[in-house]
């Protein structure tokens, strides 16, 4: 198991209740694999129209593999402007 | 080409934004501005409460920019976008874009504003008397 810290923007943060927490996940999850984690834990995820991660603030590839320490964003519709 | 991206949690200034890109080689500066309405669908606003995820908002809107560079022959763009809270008629973004003619300076103008709206990290949430709702989070 590796350890990432989620950081939570927007609706996401009032879903998941918190703006930073650190996941349990099994190593070699990847962006997609995560996502489909906190989908799980957070089923309001699920009603958003898109849900983005963001990893050393790149938006992350869904084949993108974590490693130990990665701090992930979790990005729901931006609306900026 | 010069640049001035920021993120303020203070009224914006578009005069200053504008005077600071103008130079004698452009002979045309596009301005966007965008601020709060009103309402939405009929529906009162009191205020937007906008955050972001702030180094890579920056970082995004740094490279908007360097696109914008890349397709059209400019000298000059700032881009100050605000967070926290804004009323009706604040002023949330400044783009002001200096170019030799008017051509690039629209294009490049109303690209940065499309693109910033496509993929910088920054949210806004619309509160009502009777509610409030993160702008496009749902269908």
């Amino acid at each position: 198991m590796i350890e990432v810290t989620v950081v939570t923007f927007g609706i996401a943060r009032s879903i998941c209740g918190e703006r930073r927490f650190v996941l349990q996940v099994p190593a070699n999850t990847t962006g997609d694999g995560l996502l489909f984690i906190l989908k799980e834990k957070y089923p309001a995820l699920n009603a958003l129209i898109s849900l983005q991660l963001a990893v050393k603030e790149e938006y992350a590839a869904s084949g993108l593999v974590l490693r130990q320490g990665d701090e992930v964003a979790l990005i729901p519709p931006v609306s900026g402007g | 080409m010069q640049t001035d991206i920021q993120l303020r949690d203070e009224p914006l200034d578009f005069e200053a934004c504008t005077r600071g890109v103008m130079q004698p080689a452009c002979g045309g500066i596009d301005v966007f501005i965008g601020t709060v309405r009103d309402a939405t669908k009929g529906r009162r606003v009191l205020r937007l409460e906008f955050e972001a995820y702030e180094p890579m908002a920056l970082r995004e809107m740094r490279k908007i920019v360097e696109e914008a560079a890349s397709r059209w022959p400019l000298h000059a763009v700032a881009l100050h976008h605000r967070t926290g809270v804004l009323l009706p008629g604040e002023i949330a973004v400044v783009i002001a874009v200096a170019a030799a003619h008017r051509d690039a300076a629209f294009a490049a103008c109303r690209f940065v504003i499309d693109a910033l709206k496509e993929t910088v990290p920054i949210w806004k949430k619309e509160v009502f008397e009777d509610g409030e709702v993160w702008v496009a989070a749902h269908a």
